[in-house]
C-alpha cells in the first residue's frame, strides 16, 4: 500500500529525514516512535502533502501512485488521512457541514453521487454514538471551544466517517488523560479493518498498550534505525531513547 | 509544491457572470447636465409641477456643494459632465401595458440573468419591479398586489398616479440638501420603485426590485420610497448587475424608508454591481445614500446587505429611531477582493425612549481590497434607556488586504448602554491544509470558511436569496487561493 524508499526531506534547507525506508502493507499497523525533534512530524506532514518541505532524494509510492506528485486534497480523496497532532478551529463552520463537505468531496472523486441528507445523518450519528461523544458536537463550531481530548476525538469521528485507507496518527495521544486515550483507542481500534492501514506516530508507549501495534520502528535523526515487533516498544521504554541514538551514531 | 499564500492569491478573481450587454435601440440624453437637462428629463416622464420644482431646488443646491473627501477611499475624479443622466430602451408607444408587450430582447436579459418576468414562469410569491437603466419596464403581480389594497410600482408611476402620496414622504427622510450624492439624485433620479402598505396589511409576497445597468456612459440614479403604515409588514429585496465596461459608472441611488406605528420594514439587499476586472479597471461607482425613519411607536426597521459587487461601495443604511420601543437592526456582509474598495457601516440615531439597534458587520477581503466599517451610534438625551449592541468582523484572505474599524459613538443620555465588540481574523495556512487534508480543494474550502463567517448575516436574508448570496461569495473569491 505504502511504500516509502529512501526518502530525504527538510524543511528551509536544514535535512530532517535522512534516507528513510518503510513498507506498509493492507491492514497492517505500524508504530513509529522516536526521541523529539527525530523527524516524526516531518513524516506525517510530508505523506499528506504540507507545503513547505522540500523533498531532496527519495520516493513514496501509495497504491502505485506516486504519492508526492499529488495534491493534498487528492491525497485525502484517495483514502490519506491525518490526524494532526493540533487540530485547527474553523468558527463559524459547523462539524456536521465539515463532515459532509469532505465526504461528497471524496464520493464526487470516486464518481459517487452526493450522499443524501437523511443518510448522511444516520450514518454519522452512528459514528458518533461509536467515539461516545454527544450529538451537540455536530451541531458546533468545528474545534472551537473543544478540549484536547475533544479535538482528538473528533479527528477519529473524522475518520470513521471518510473510511481512509490510510491513517496516519500524529501524536494521537498528546494531551489525553486515561480516560480520554481509552476512548479514543477504542474509536481507532474500531476502524482496523483487512484493507486498512494505520501508521501511528508517537513518543510515548503507552498508546500502544491499547492500539496493539503489528510493527514498531525507531525513528532517530531522520532515519528508522531499529525495527520489530510490539516488545520492541517494551524495550524502548525500559532503556530510553538513548539506547538507539547511541546505535544511530 | 507550492505554498497556500500563492494559492490565496490565485484563487480570487473570477468572471463576473452578469457582464454581458444587451443591444437594444435606446433613448439616450447627451452626456452633460444643467437645468435645461432636468426640465426635459422632467417632461419626458410627464411629472407633476411640484417635481420638477423639487428636482430644480436640488440642483441648484448641489452646485454649491462639493463632493465629500473623507472615506477611506481612493477615488478617480468623477466629471459630472461626461455622463448622459437618461437613457431607456425605446418603446413603440407610451410604455407597455402589459408584459407581452415588453421588448423580447429585455425579457431575456432579465431571464439570462436569473429574474423570470414572463407570466408562465414569474417567481413564486416575489413580485419583481425590473428597472432597466433609468427606467422600470416591468412590475410583476401588481393586480394581486392591488387586491391587497398595496401599490408596488415604478415611482415615475406613483409620481403620476398617487402623486399626494409621493409628495407629501418624497425628500421627509433624506432631504434634497442632505448630502452632494443624494442632492445629484433628488436633481435626476429617473426611476425606482414606489411601495405603499396600507395601515393593517401584511404584505403577501416579498417585493423586489432588480436594477440593471446596460448603457454606457450613463448614470444610474435611482429612487426608492417606501411607506409603511400603521400595523403593517413588508419585507422588499433589491438586486443588481451590470455589464463590464473599462469607464467607471456612477450608481447614486436614495432609499427612503418610513415605518409607522407598528409596522416592520425588512430590506434586503444582494449588490453585484460589476466590480471592474482584477487590475481594478471599470467598476461601479456604487455611493447610495439609503436611511429608514422609524415614526412610529414600536416600529421596526432591518436593513441586510451582501456586498459583493462595485468598484467602489460607499454607503451607510441607516435608521432614525423617533417612535417609543422601535428597533433598528443593520446586517451586512461586505466583500471586496481585487482592487475593490468598500466603506460601508450604518448609522443608528436613538430619540425615542426605549429605542434599540443592532448592528452586525462582517467584512472580507482578499487580493489587494480595502474594507472599512464605519459606523456611528447616536443616542439624543431623550432616548431614556436606548439600548445598542454592535458586532464588527473582518476576515482577511490573504496579506495584501486591508481592513478598517472607524466606530463613532455619541452618547447624550446617561442610561444609554451601548456595546461594541470587533474582531479581525484571518483564513490560516493550517485551516486551509486541514481543509485540504478532508478532501477539500483550496477553494472550496475558502468558500466554506467565509460563508461560516457570514452566517449570521445569512440567516436574515430570505431564502432564496440567501442560497443565492452564498453562491455569489464563492464566485467573488474564486481565485483567490488554487
Amino acid at each position: 500500500m505504502l511504500n516509502i524508499n529512501n526518502l530525504h526531506a527538510g524543511v528551509e534547507g536544514k535535512q530532517i529525514l535522512k534516507g528513510l525506508n518503510l513498507q506498509i502493507n493492507p491492514g497492517e499497523v505500524h508504530a513509529i516512535m522516536g526521541p523529539n525533534g527525530a523527524g516524526k512530524s516531518t513524516l506525517s506532514h510530508v505523506l499528506s502533502g504540507k507545503s513547505g518541505y522540500e523533498i531532496t532524494q527519495g520516493s513514496v509510492s501509495y497504491q502505485g501512485r506516486d504519492l508526492l506528485d499529488m495534491e493534498p486534497e487528492d491525497r485525502a480523496r484517495e483514502g490519506v488521512f491525518l490526524a494532526f497532532q493540533y487540530p485547527v478551529e474553523i468558527p463559524g463552520v459547523s462539524n456536521i457541514y465539515l463532515l459532509k463537505a469532505a465526504l461528497n468531496a471524496i464520493r464526487k472523486h470516486h464518481g459517487l453521487n452526493e450522499v443524501d441528507a437523511m443518510d448522511f445523518l444516520a450514518l454519522v450519528k452512528d459514528k458518533v454514538k461509536l467515539l461516545q461523544m454527544d450529538e451537540k458536537f455536530l451541531y458546533r463550531a468545528v474545534n472551537e471551544g473543544f478540549s484536547g481530548g475533544e479535538k482528538k476525538r473528533n479527528e477519529i469521528l473524522q475518520a470513521a466517517v471518510l473510511e481512509p485507507k490510510l491513517c496516519i496518527l500524529d501524536e494521537t495521544d498528546s494531551g489525553l488523560d486515561i480516560d480520554a486515550l481509552k476512548i479514543v483507542a477504542d474509536g481507532v481500534n474500531s476502524l482496523r479493518s483487512q484493507d486498512r492501514s494505520f501508521l501511528m506516530i508517537t513518543h510515548y508507549q503507552r498508546l500502544l498498550d491499547y492500539i496493539k501495534p503489528d510493527f514498531v520502528h525507531v525513528l532517530a535523526d531522520g532515519k528508522i534505525v531499529k525495527s520489530g515487533g510490539p516488545e520492541l516498544a517494551l524495550e524502548l521504554e525500559a532503556k530510553g531513547y538513548s539506547w538507539v541514538e547511541g546505535q544511530a551514531a | 509544491m507550492s505554498s497556500s499564500a500563492e494559492k490565496i492569491e490565485d484563487l480570487i478573481g473570477q468572471e463576473y457572470k452578469q457582464g454581458f450587454v444587451t443591444e437594444l435601440e435606446t433613448e439616450t440624453f447627451e452626456p452633460g447636465l444643467d437645468e435645461d437637462v432636468i426640465r426635459r428629463l422632467s417632461k419626458i416622464k410627464n411629472e407633476p409641477e411640484f417635481m420638477l420644482e423639487y428636482r430644480l431646488k436640488a440642483f441648484r443646491h448641489w452646485q454649491k456643494m462639493a463632493e465629500p473627501d473623507w472615506a477611506q477611499l481612493n477615488i478617480d475624479p468623477i466629471d459630472y459632465q461626461a455622463i448622459s443622466y437618461y437613457s431607456a430602451p425605446k418603446k413603440k408607444e407610451d410604455k407597455p401595458q402589459s408584459l407581452d408587450e415588453v421588448d423580447p430582447e429585455l425579457l431575456e436579459t432579465y431571464k439570462k440573468l436569473g429574474i423570470p418576468l414572463d407570466e408562465q414562469e414569474r417567481l413564486a410569491g416575489v413580485a419583481v419591479d425590473a428597472v432597466f437603466d433609468s427606467v422600470s419596464v416591468a412590475t410583476t403581480f401588481k393586480g394581486k398586489l392591488k387586491e391587497a389594497g398595496v401599490i408596488f410600482c415604478p415611482i415615475s408611476e406613483a409620481l403620476n398616479d398617487y402623486p399626494e402620496l409621493v409628495q407629501q414622504y418624497l425628500g421627509t427622510v433624506v432631504p434634497t440638501g442632505d448630502n452632494f450624492f443624494a442632492a445629484l439624485n433628488a436633481a435626476v433620479f429617473t426611476d425606482g420603485s414606489f411601495v405603499y402598505i396600507p395601515k393593517g396589511v401584511r404584505c403577501p409576497m416579498e417585493l423586489s426590485t432588480y436594477f440593471r445597468i446596460n448603457a454606457a456612459n450613463t448614470g444610474q440614479f435611482e429612487r426608492t420610497l417606501i411607506i409603511a403604515d400603521e400595523d403593517s409588514h413588508v419585507s422588499y429585496l433589491e438586486g443588481c448587475t451590470a455589464p463590464m465596461r473599462d469607464e467607471n459608472q456612477l450608481h447614486a441611488a436614495v432609499v427612503e424608508l418610513v415605518a409607522m406605528d407598528n409596522a416592520e420594514i425588512k430590506y434586503s439587499t444582494v449588490q453585484n454591481w460589476y466590480p471592474g476586472d482584477k487590475d481594478g479597471v471599470g467598476g461601479i461607482y456604487n455611493f447610495v445614500t439609503k436611511r429608514a425613519e422609524c415614526r412610529g411607536v414600536n416600529s421596526k426597521v432591518s436593513w441586510t446587505q451582501v456586498e459583493t459587487g462595485s468598484a467602489i461601495t460607499w454607503k451607510y443604511p441607516s435608521c432614525v429611531l423617533l417612535g417609543d420601543n422601535s428597533i433598528g437592526e443593520f446586517y451586512s456582509v461586505a466583500l471586496t477582493n481585487n482592487f475593490q474598495q468598500a466603506d460601508t457601516g450604518t448609522k443608528m440615531i436613538h430619540v425615542g425612549k426605549n429605542t434599540s439597534s443592532n448592528i452586525v458587520s462582517k467584512g472580507i477581503s482578499a487580493g489587494k481590497a480595502q474594507n472599512t466599517y464605519r459606523g456611528l451610534v447616536k443616542v439624543a438625551k431623550s432616548a431614556d434607556n436606548a439600548r445598542n449592541y454592535t458586532q464588527c468582523d473582518s476576515l482577511l484572505v490573504g496579506d495584501a488586504c486591508g481592513a478598517h474599524t472607524f466606530p463613532y459613538v455619541e452618547v447624550k443620555q446617561p442610561s444609554a448602554q451601548v456595546e461594541h465588540e470587533a474582531t479581525t481574523s484571518k483564513i490560516s495556512e493550517d485551516q486551509l491544509f486541514f481543509c485540504q487534508q478532508r478532501g477539500l480543494s483550496a477553494e472550496d474550502a475558502v468558500s466554506m470558511i467565509v460563508n461560516g463567517f457570514c452566517k449570521d448575516v445569512f440567516k436574515e436574508l430570505p431564502m432564496e436569496f440567501a442560497v443565492e448570496a452564498q453562491a455569489l461569495l464563492g464566485i467573488s473569491l474564486e481565485g483567490s487561493v488554487g
